[in-house]
């Protein structure tokens, strides 16, 4: 493990491998919550968190896994996990950390059910990477959710005023423009930067 | 054998984080005012969002945090600000009682200049041909866009196919007001008896032409009243609810039925010759002054 493969992983999760657009993973907030560009932001920094935390935890529970020869139970297992570490999260933020609980608001439960959060943990075994990696990939991951989800929400604002044809008002917009960024976002294809 | 070990390591895992979250709760457990759930518990519980706080419970913070009156709820009225000011050991100070009341009689008094059979909603209506369906252009289309707003059932549409508002059950929560998009219905207090139900503000002779019981601006009302309680304003007689005493003189004497309660004919004669009477009286007296000197 070398500085550059980290900044590879880096690299991958934000623009290459970005969750949303390249791996359609927590497409569900990104369309829910991308209205306001304040609001969106707050989704991306709660995701980002949590991302970070259950590629922390994910990783021991999975060695734990390894260790009983249950790695089939992963899935499961991590589900619990997440679920749980949100809920501890928040009560710990919600007592020592009130400012921020505020900033994250609804969010942070919100984010029990993301596939993005859980999808992390499982590249994170199906990449096999040690637990640094996967701390790096957690947090840039949701680095790479808060970009998109910044971008998308900035387009919706500017698609509010714009004249739109009957049937392509609200969603279907909004979908075709994911689409297009998600087209945009293919161009950064070529930019691996691999460890030899 | 294996299930047997899948089951019981999640099981052991769910248990554990079952644990976790449980002594958490209690560890990193915030101290709410218990006066919160009290305050919550004497608001209206609609969520009507009257305040202007998001609904009951911001509501019952705002209070609690000394942002809002205790008065802040006026679906409860007097009685509950009283309750919540005994929460907060406060005296209520509760404000006279409003109600909403819709300024327009005109409904089938007033023509119609086309039959609109679109979507049964009074904000729709006013897209279609600038809003002409009535003849009158201020009037209420009567199509029950404030009574569906309303959350009291403290509104509805009358026989005159006009909105009228439910005195008794009507809270003062401001929704109807909002969703009028004539912007027909005011604030009145309770107590008021008389009302200019027109809001016409055309002059004379157009009004004449769209609607039978309409303000016209004739300002027999001004002239009559004695308390300076009501003035025409842009065509349209206004009563000033902090002065009018409710005695109904300016409805008697309107030519047109605009000013509620709409007098029937025998008061409006009674009321015609108690006027002659009073004005042959004082014509007497300014004689009986004038031969003395």
């Amino acid at each position: 493990m070398s500085i550059t493969s980290l900044l590879a992983i880096s690299l991958g999760a934000i623009l290459t491998n970005n969750f949303i657009f390249s791996q359609f993973l927590g497409i569900c907030p990104f369309l829910g919550v991308s209205k306001k560009i304040d609001t969106a932001v707050g989704m991306g920094a709660a995701v980002t968190f949590v991302m970070g935390l259950a590629s922390a935890v994910c990783y021991g529970i999975n060695s734990l896994l390894k260790l009983a020869g249950l790695e089939y139970m992963q899935t499961v297992a991590f589900i619990l996990v997440i679920a749980a570490l949100v809920q501890f999260v928040e009560m710990f933020l919600k007592r020592y950390i009130p400012t921020l609980y505020t900033a994250l608001g609804v969010y942070l439960p919100l984010i029990t059910t993301n596939c993005a959060v859980l999808g992390v943990a499982l590249l994170n075994v199906q990449n096999n990477y040690n637990f640094i990696e996967s701390v790096v990939y957690g947090i840039t991951g949701g680095l790479g959710f808060l970009l998109a989800i910044f971008l998308f929400a900035a387009v919706r604002e500017q698609l509010e005023f714009s004249d739109t044809p009957k049937a392509f008002e609200g969603f279907p917009i909004a979908l075709v423009t994911a689409g297009l960024i998600a087209l945009a976002f293919m161009g950064f294809s070529g930019l691996q930067v691999w460890p030899q | 054998m294996n299930i047997v070990y899948a089951v019981a390591l999640l099981g052991v895992l769910a248990a554990v984080f079952g644990l976790i979250l449980a002594v958490a709760g209690k560890v990193f457990e915030v101290q709410t005012d218990p006066r919160l759930s009290q305050i919550q518990a004497c608001l209206a519980g609609a969520n009507c969002g009257g305040c202007g706080y998001p609904g009951c419970a911001g509501c019952a913070e705002a209070i609690l945090a000394g942002k809002a009156p205790v008065t802040a709820c006026a679906p409860v009225g007097a009685e509950g600000a009283a309750k919540i000011a005994a929460i907060m050991g406060l005296e209520a100070t509760a404000g006279e009682r409003m109600v909403a009341h819709v300024a327009c009689n005109g409904g089938i008094h007033a023509g119609k200049n086309f039959t609109y059979r679109g979507v049964q909603d009074c904000l729709a209506a006013t897209k279609v041909c600038g809003g002409d369906v009535n003849g009158c252009r201020y009037g209420c289309f009567g199509f029950g866009t404030c009574v569906s707003a309303c959350k009291f059932d403290a509104i509805h549409i009358n026989e005159n196919g006009v909105a009228e508002v439910d005195k008794e059950k009507c809270t003062d929560c401001g929704a109807c007001r909002a969703a009028c998009p004539r912007k027909l219905i005011a604030e009145v207090p309770y107590k008021q008896k008389v009302f200019v139900n027109c809001a016409n503000r055309d002059r004379g002779p157009g009004v004449v032409k769209v609607c039978t019981d309409s303000c016209i601006g004739c300002g027999l009302c001004e002239r009559t009243c004695k308390l300076d309680a009501i003035h025409v304003v842009d065509n349209v007689a206004v009563i000033d609810c902090d002065k009018c005493r409710n005695c109904t003189m300016c409805a008697k004497v309107c030519p047109r039925n605009a000013i509620e309660p709409i007098p029937t004919e025998e008061e409006r004669e009674r009321f015609k010759a108690a006027q002659k009477a009073a004005a042959e009286r004082a014509a007497a007296k300014k004689a009986a002054a004038e031969a003395a000197e």
